[in-house]
């Protein structure tokens, strides 16, 4: 029997959405928002406490239960920082009303696709959540209206597209793969029953099948080399979204992927999944590594970071093995954190300064000394300093890595210095040096930032161990 | 039922003819009238499908793509292309030879990546599926070498067929999935619709290489 609240936190903001598209206030929009999101947030940590439940729509297990918590969670804090961004965005003019009343309900159109797709049992049912997430921050990105925004817009909802139409073919070779074991209809697509017969599937379909649906779901995910939407959609698009992006939707669409991992995991004589994921994971991390140097927007720098992280992530979970899986999973939580702190933090900071050029934000300790430490907490933080969760994670996988391949280790490490390198440069010339000369007061809510920031911190100091034992189950569910 | 086979295999194959002839269209009036017959075909398979393989529902799945398809999509396409009096020949990125040559060896590829697979599956359902990934490829082909926006819209479209193709050619494939491509099509082409205007407003043209000098980080 499925709890009420697993159909709760997919109509609940689905319901908010109608209602804030109707709301004409943005004041109250904005209030309604962060009710909505805080409600499905208390809703979906109820989730802990009630029993595993399957059925056939719907599935309800270690794994999810912890995603869902962390992306209702990001979602009410992102609500909280969305309210006074977009007060100050429609002070400069950049908004109006009436986009931002179809920018609330997109937003909780994107928090009902992400928990659809992260609940559901059915793979078709799961291809809407991500198909649903995608054009809605397809949307969202291009709500400013330059050319720029549109351009990045555009070609993100192309790739987007066609992604996760690759997607969809992946799909219909699985049914097409389990159809003459488990028979028609839709039994065929439900994630649990696949899971007990993939050992009598055909392997050459299931293997062709999880070629496509990596295409598919990887170029969502932002892996190299299918990544060329992220950087441009995290740069254009509303700060807010950037965080999402970043901190929520790549991992639903890597929760996606490890479900297809899981299910090929059955089979013995289907191509392997984990070396075609690390080298995928290396490729992203050296790669986004070394373009961290050349950019010139902020934006668009720490978007680029969310592709070596994301690299960081598959790479562990392409590994294997309970170490690197909750290695993996931790970094998963990490990163999600951080990086939404961190776009917190770059909103109001590009606010601040006007501009999202690099070059023109300068000496912001002397301007803005509160926020730019939220900066350099944040920066330390995804650079992988300690005592921050981060670094727990990545000394985690490193350690891992050296014990079963030594060779793999050295071109991580090296990824991981190109990058850790490149983040404390640029941190540096943001932070120190005399201020740029437009700068001004901003309103910024600095709770999100630093509660997250904080979590991050108790996280890399000492984990709880109710939660240790709870990734060590997803971990060896991974296997 | 070798009657049956015969006339759902020339209807799917004439989905994929049709996708080659989307290759080399010139003007933009003749690549929405092939999309359209492109359309029909579809819907034809489908129907065909419903009958042979007794699937009533999957006669609302032809109804759909007629309707859309062939129908409310291409007329607001036309409709667009003539607001924004775009109706001079596409640029091409590759000429139509090396176009057509390359999307032989597509279908190929899909030919020889579908076929070994499956034996499980009875024939027409292997082909089916190689006729279904050709046409995706093709539709992607499209959208490599289309310079032009509409056409990119039509090239991912075509696409769509693809699925549609592949997904009512596998038995007892469940209603939610096509009632889900119906709808993300339906979306898509209002995301689509929305932005064709945005992009002329902001661009004065639909050309694809005229938005990418507004590529961030580029000025």
């Amino acid at each position: 029997m499925i709890p009420i609240a697993v159909p709760a936190v997919i109509a609940l903001p689905a319901l908010a959405a109608v209602v804030l598209a109707i709301i004409p206030s943005y004041r109250l929009g904005a209030w309604v928002n962060l009710l909505v999101s805080t409600a499905v947030f208390v809703i979906s940590a109820s989730l802990f406490h009630t029993p595993l439940a399957v059925s056939d729509y719907f599935l309800l297990d270690e794994f999810n239960i912890y995603l869902i918590v962390l992306n209702t969670f990001v979602g009410m804090t992102t609500s909280i920082f969305s309210a006074t961004y977009i007060s100050h965005e429609l002070e400069n003019g950049k908004l109006s009303f009436g986009h931002l009343r179809f920018y609330h309900a997109m937003y909780q159109i994107l928090m009902a696709s992400m928990n659809l797709a992260l609940l559901s049992n059915n793979l078709g049912l799961m291809w809407v959540g991500i198909e649903l997430a995608t054009l809605t921050t397809v949307v969202m990105v291009g709500i400013y209206r330059t050319p720029a925004a549109i351009e990045a817009s555009w070609k993100y909802f192309i790739l987007g597209s066609v992604g996760i139409s690759l997607a969809f073919f992946g799909i219909i070779l699985i049914y097409l793969a389990a159809q003459p074991i488990i028979g028609e209809g839709s039994a065929s697509l439900t994630f649990t029953k696949l899971m007990v017969s993939s050992a009598k599937m055909d392997p050459k379909l299931l293997s062709l099948a999880f070629v496509f649906l990596l295409v598919g779901y990887g170029t969502k995910v932002g892996l190299a080399p299918l990544h060329a939407w992220l950087p441009d959609a995290h740069a254009e698009g509303p700060t807010p979204i950037s965080a999402v992006l970043s901190g929520l939707l790549l991992n639903v669409a890597l929760y996606a992927l490890l479900r297809f991992k899981m299910l090929l995991a059955g089979n013995a004589s289907v191509l392997s999944p984990g070396p075609i994921l690390v080298t995928m994971g290396l490729v992203s991390l050296v790669f986004a590594g070394i373009m961290l140097y050349q950019r010139k927007d902020i934006k668009r720098l720490f978007a680029y970071s969310s592709i070596e992280h994301m690299g960081i992530i598959t790479f562990a979970f392409g590994l294997g093995g309970p170490l690197a899986n909750f290695a993996g999973l931790l970094h998963m939580t990490m990163h999600s954190l951080t990086k939404s702190a961190i776009f917190f933090a770059v909103g109001h900071i590009s606010q601040a300064k006007g501009t999202q050029n690099l070059a023109d934000i300068r000496g912001l300790g002397t301007t803005h000394p509160v926020l730019s430490w939220g900066l350099v907490l944040g920066v330390a933080a995804i650079a992988g300093l300690p005592p921050f969760g981060v670094f727990t994670s990545e000394f985690l996988i490193i350690t891992t890595t050296f014990a079963q391949h030594p060779l793999l280790a050295i071109l991580l490490v090296i990824g991981l210095l190109i990058a850790f390198c490149a983040l404390l440069m640029r941190l540096q010339e943001i932070v120190f040096g005399p201020p740029s000369e437009t700068s001004r007061p901003v309103h910024a809510s600095l709770a999100p930032l630093f509660i997250h920031l904080m979590l991050v911190l108790l996280a890399g100091i000492h984990l709880p161990g109710e939660l240790a034992q709870w990734f060590t189950r997803v971990a060896e569910m991974l296997g | 039922m070798a009657y049956g086979y015969d006339i759902s295999h020339l209807l799917s194959a004439s989905v994929l003819v049709f996708s080659f002839l989307l290759l080399f269209q010139g003007r933009m009036f003749g690549l929405l009238n092939m999309f359209v017959m492109q359309a029909v075909c579809l819907s034809l398979t489908v129907a065909s499908q419903a009958h042979f393989q007794n699937a009533p529902h999957l006669y609302v799945t032809a109804a759909i793509a007629l309707f859309f398809k062939a129908g409310i999509i291409p007329y607001s396409l036309r409709r667009i292309i003539i607001r924004l009096g775009i109706y001079r020949d596409i640029e091409t990125i590759f000429g139509v030879g090396l176009t057509l040559v390359v999307g032989v060896a597509l279908t190929c590829l899909a030919i020889m990546t579908v076929m070994p697979l499956a034996h499980a599956q009875e024939l027409s359902a292997r082909e089916d599926l190689a006729f279904a990934l050709s046409v995706i490829l093709m539709g992607m082909l499209m959208m490599i070498t289309r310079k032009n926006a509409i056409s990119q819209i039509v090239g991912f479209m075509s696409l769509e067929n693809g699925l549609v193709l592949a997904a009512t050619g596998v038995r007892g494939m469940p209603l939610v999935v096509e009632f889900s491509v119906a709808f993300s099509i339906l979306i898509a082409f209002f995301v689509f619709g929305l932005f064709v205007f945005r992009i002329r407003e902001s661009f004065d043209s639909v050309e694809i290489h005229v938005m990418e000098q507004y590529r961030g980080e580029k000025q």
